[in-house]
């Protein structure tokens, strides 16, 4: 199976914050920015039950996409990616599944364990769905800049 | 949650946006990312340096290489900003999305968006909690999907001891256990003291204050002031354990009913063991000033009379109910002078922290003195009722009434002034207002205990040397 390209993974274990893209009822493509967690094969995102509209738009359309763009999020990178992929929603239990990503999740944002242990104070930020993005094909610009054509590479199954 | 009124699920999560001042927002972004859905149908995105014209409504970039996108064609454009904390995270979050029609410039080599809508959240502007309050109606859609989804009731949750922590709102019994003890200690003082008597006091005042914590939010989400609140903090807009789906309105009012059951059991038993037509008395008004806060319909805090309810519920009431439990009816002027400080002490508990409600309270209908004055109304008010509460209890002292060591209360004063300073330039800004709010709870729990410890210098004075007296000679 083929794997996501190296500088790709390199952006997404670096990246802060991408967005997600995914399409609502009428076909238009919705972006929230979120914090991308990558275990070596799937990207996943988390989502509070707070904002779940995006995870209404995923069950009923899986497609999706992950762009890292901002040099910013990513310690001054200037290289680009877009990730498209096919996303599930994880949900058997909003109130603890997702913790297993927390390691991977502080080591972009060590707060987030000091916000956990006082979850009382905002007890349904922390009643989370996961998302989890198969990736299918990735574009990715070394520069940077849309004038040129991004390097495509097809991921997973379709690949073989 | 048939029984609330839903207001928050009808609220706008962020302000509305229309498609110019979306495209206003998206210029100030260094960069912008075009989305659309590519012939396999899976939205792709790149990030362009597009030329915002805010004047024509449209957004013009360079057409991506590798990617023809149709006319017609309908895009999003995005902006979206962090400021990465290192160690920490990240901070200053805010993101637009302007969507419209592509179209091909003349020479092909740009696309136009003429932008139709937008919408977007800029942290600075709507501020994360208020977000997440305005947000409640999609977490309880969420929920109710998957409970139906999955044919049982799905519901968010927390440990038991942090949903009873915060169901209760346990760490405010200070307002009770100040008076209560304080009323014991004066009657100690004056050569009375039952132990038994004294603990169930307290524990029967405690299931008191618990349940009109819990009733207040029930009566609170029955009327929809919880709900019309979306900038709770955690000094004021009540539990929001309702709201937040955490405990059902029905378990709620079963709480509230089984503290009033418990407290009224422990009076009765009070009155059994150490009863008096003055406990009784004071039993009786305190149940009604207790369920009459929010209960209709005496509505107290909807009237504009919670302030004093508060005040005389927990000052005189308290301080006198312990008091005459333990010297079986007798009244004096003491504990009736002492317990004037600590009753506008604890009014200006709720006061301030109405200040943050005034404005879901307004929408509900709730007639709170913030909610009916001007800002440098209810300044002015705070200074009176503190200047008013420390010069009762110089006034005591000095008229033989109160010991000397009751001035050691004075040493709360600086706190008052702490807050006095930050009212002003934190009114209008919830979170920045909750420090003040944190130290005005300081001011009602210290000068308590120093009073206490006023009394505590008295009892072990009396013990050791019984002569001395300790107040001023009348």
């Amino acid at each position: 199976m083929t794997t996501l390209p190296e500088p790709v993974e390199r952006l997404l274990d670096a990246a802060l914050v991408g967005e997600l893209t995914v399409i609502d009822a009428g076909g238009r493509p919705v972006t929230y920015p979120l914090i991308p967690l990558y275990d070596g094969e799937r990207i996943y995102l988390t989502s509070s039950t707070l904002f779940s509209r995006k995870l209404e738009h995923i069950k009923a359309n899986p497609k999706v996409a992950l762009s890292i763009t901002d040099p910013r999020a990513t310690g001054g990178r200037t290289d680009r990616t877009t990730i498209q992929g096919d996303a599930r929603v994880i949900e058997e239990d909003p109130h603890g599944g997702w913790e297993r990503l927390l390691p991977i999740w502080e080591k972009k944002e060590p707060s987030i364990v000091m916000f956990l242990k006082a979850r009382v104070a905002l007890p349904l930020f922390f009643e989370r769905a996961l998302i989890e993005i198969t990736p299918r094909r990735s574009l990715y610009w070394a520069s940077g800049d849309a004038a040129s054509v991004p390097e495509t590479t097809i991921v997973g199954n379709e690949a073989a | 949650m048939a029984a609330t009124k839903a207001a928050s699920g009808a609220m706008p999560r962020t302000p509305r946006l229309d498609a110019g001042q979306g495209l206003a927002k998206l210029a100030t972004y260094p960069f912008q990312i075009v989305t659309f859905v590519d012939r396999d149908g899976y939205p792709v995105s790149v990030a362009v340096e597009a030329t915002i014209d805010a004047a024509a409504g449209t957004a013009t970039f360079p057409a991506p290489a590798g990617f023809g996108i149709p006319d017609g064609t309908e895009v999003s454009l995005t902006g979206s900003h962090i400021r990465p904390q290192p160690g920490y995270g990240y901070d200053e979050r805010r993101h637009v999305t302007v969507w419209g029609r592509a179209a091909s410039t003349i020479d092909g080599r740009s696309l136009v968006v003429a932008a139709a809508r937008a919408w977007g959240w800029d942290e600075a502007e709507v501020p994360f909690f208020e977000y997440s309050e305005r947000s409640l109606g999609q977490s309880r859609r969420y929920f109710d999907a998957l409970s139906a989804e999955r044919g049982t009731p799905v519901k968010p949750r927390l440990s038991f001891g942090w949903l009873a922590l915060r169901t209760t709102r346990l760490p405010f019994l200070s307002a009770t256990i100040v008076p209560v003890v304080l009323g014991i200690a004066i009657a100690a003082r004056q050569g009375t003291f039952d132990l038994l008597s004294a603990v169930l006091t307290v524990i029967g005042a405690s299931f008191v204050q618990l349940g009109l914590n819990v009733a207040n939010d029930v009566f609170d989400a029955a009327q929809g002031a919880d709900d019309a609140n979306v900038t709770p903090t955690q000094y004021s807009g009540g539990s929001r354990v309702i709201q937040y789906g955490l405990v059902s309105f029905r378990q709620m009012a079963g709480l509230a009913t089984a503290f009033y059951v418990a407290a009224g059991a422990i009076g009765l038993l009070l009155l059994g063991l150490r009863g008096s037509p003055a406990l009784l008395a004071i039993g009786i008004v305190g149940f009604v000033v207790s369920i009459g806060y929010t209960a209709p319909p005496l509505k107290f805090v909807y009237r504009g009379l919670g302030e004093i309810a508060v005040a005389v519920g927990f000052g005189p009431l308290m301080l006198l109910g312990a008091y005459v439990v333990q010297t079986r009816g007798t009244l004096t002027w003491e504990p009736v002078v002492a317990s004037l400080p600590i009753a506008l002490l604890v009014a200006l508990i709720l006061y301030v922290n109405e200040i943050p409600d005034r404005r879901g309270d307004a929408r509900a209908g709730k007639r709170t003195l913030p909610v009916r004055l001007g800002k440098p109304a209810v300044i002015a008010g705070y200074r009176l009722a503190a200047v008013a509460a420390y010069a009762i209890l110089v006034g005591g002292v000095v008229a033989g009434l109160l010991p000397l060591t009751a001035l050691l209360a004075l040493l709360s004063i600086p706190l008052a002034l702490q807050v006095s300073r930050g009212l002003e330039p934190n009114y209008d800004n919830p979170y920045a207002l909750m420090a003040v709010m944190g130290v005005n709870v300081k001011v009602h729990l210290y000068a308590g205990l120093l009073l206490l410890a006023g009394y505590a210098l008295v009892l072990v004075l009396g013990a050791i040397a019984p002569s001395v007296s300790l107040f001023v000679a009348r």
